[in-house]
């Protein structure tokens, strides 16, 4: 369909969340905005492949979920700087405690295969049916349920299994608990 | 002396999860929301605003043509 004004408007409007999804998946704010400004290159330029009336916000998605992979595949994650770059993308710095926690949430994510992480995201995140997900990732609705399921339990894994120590009981509590056969 | 019973179906709603239990899930659910949604307050950056609006010429203008190179990064 051709580019009309109300058009133009929507593509502007998915821009937030298409940034958002950008960073999420890169873990680098400039990087993010360097695949938004290609995703809306080439929507543009594709525009006319656009079927009016279809789910628009989920046809920008998967323009850039398709230029992230064809990078990333060229990068292969030279630069590990997901923490530092990101946490500069903030409009306002979490406190010193949240921001912590923060960190070990983007870290933790860091280490989801891609294919989990994108999926979560989208669902979790972006709000995605389980079927526009799907379309997205170009597999069967299926499979994403899968790779979210598996996100979420390789992520609970990482941060409140592994770091059980810093949820469970402190060493007060242990002690108290611990204690009292004396 | 009385004492509580352990409730052992505390949990709200079935764990459809397997293991998963729903705090946990709860806790994941609003961290990665929260990252999410602090970039999507962020609105529309300048860049991009411009973008749009340089590239919305009236047909003629870019012809869409898809090899065509993102200038003007800096």
């Amino acid at each position: 369909m051709p580019l009309t004004d109300s058009l133009r408007d929507d593509i502007l409007a998915s821009v937030p969340s298409l940034r958002a999804f950008a960073i999420s998946l890169s873990g680098n704010g400039d990087r993010a905005d360097d695949l938004v400004q290609e995703t809306l290159l080439r929507a543009l330029a594709n525009i006319d492949s656009f079927q009016p009336g279809s789910n628009l916000p989920a046809w920008l998605f998967t323009i850039l979920r398709n230029l992230f992979r064809s990078d990333y595949r060229k990068r292969r994650r030279e630069v590990e700087d997901a923490d530092g770059s990101y946490a500069k993308t903030l409009k306002t710095q979490p406190a010193q405690n949240a921001h912590l926690e923060f960190e070990e949430f983007r870290a933790a994510l860091d280490k989801l295969p891609q294919d989990q992480r994108e999926a979560l995201i989208l669902v979790g995140a972006s709000g995605f049916s389980y079927e526009d997900a799907a379309a997205i990732c170009g597999c069967a609705v299926g499979t994403i349920k899968s790779r979210v399921n598996r996100a979420r339990s390789k992520l609970s894994a990482l941060l409140y299994v592994d770091g059980a120590d810093d949820f469970g009981p402190d060493d007060t509590v242990r002690a108290v608990i611990g204690g009292s056969g004396g | 002396m009385k004492e509580v019973k352990s409730q052992a179906s505390k949990s709200p709603g079935p764990g459809k999860q397997g293991g998963l239990n729903a705090e946990i899930q709860s806790r994941i659910g609003h961290q990665l929301r929260a990252m999410y949604d602090d970039v999507v307050r962020q609105g529309v950056p300048d860049r991009f605003a411009e973008l749009i609006r340089k590239l919305d010429t009236p047909e003629g203008g870019a012809g869409g043509d898809i090899t065509a190179k993102p200038d003007g990064r800096k």
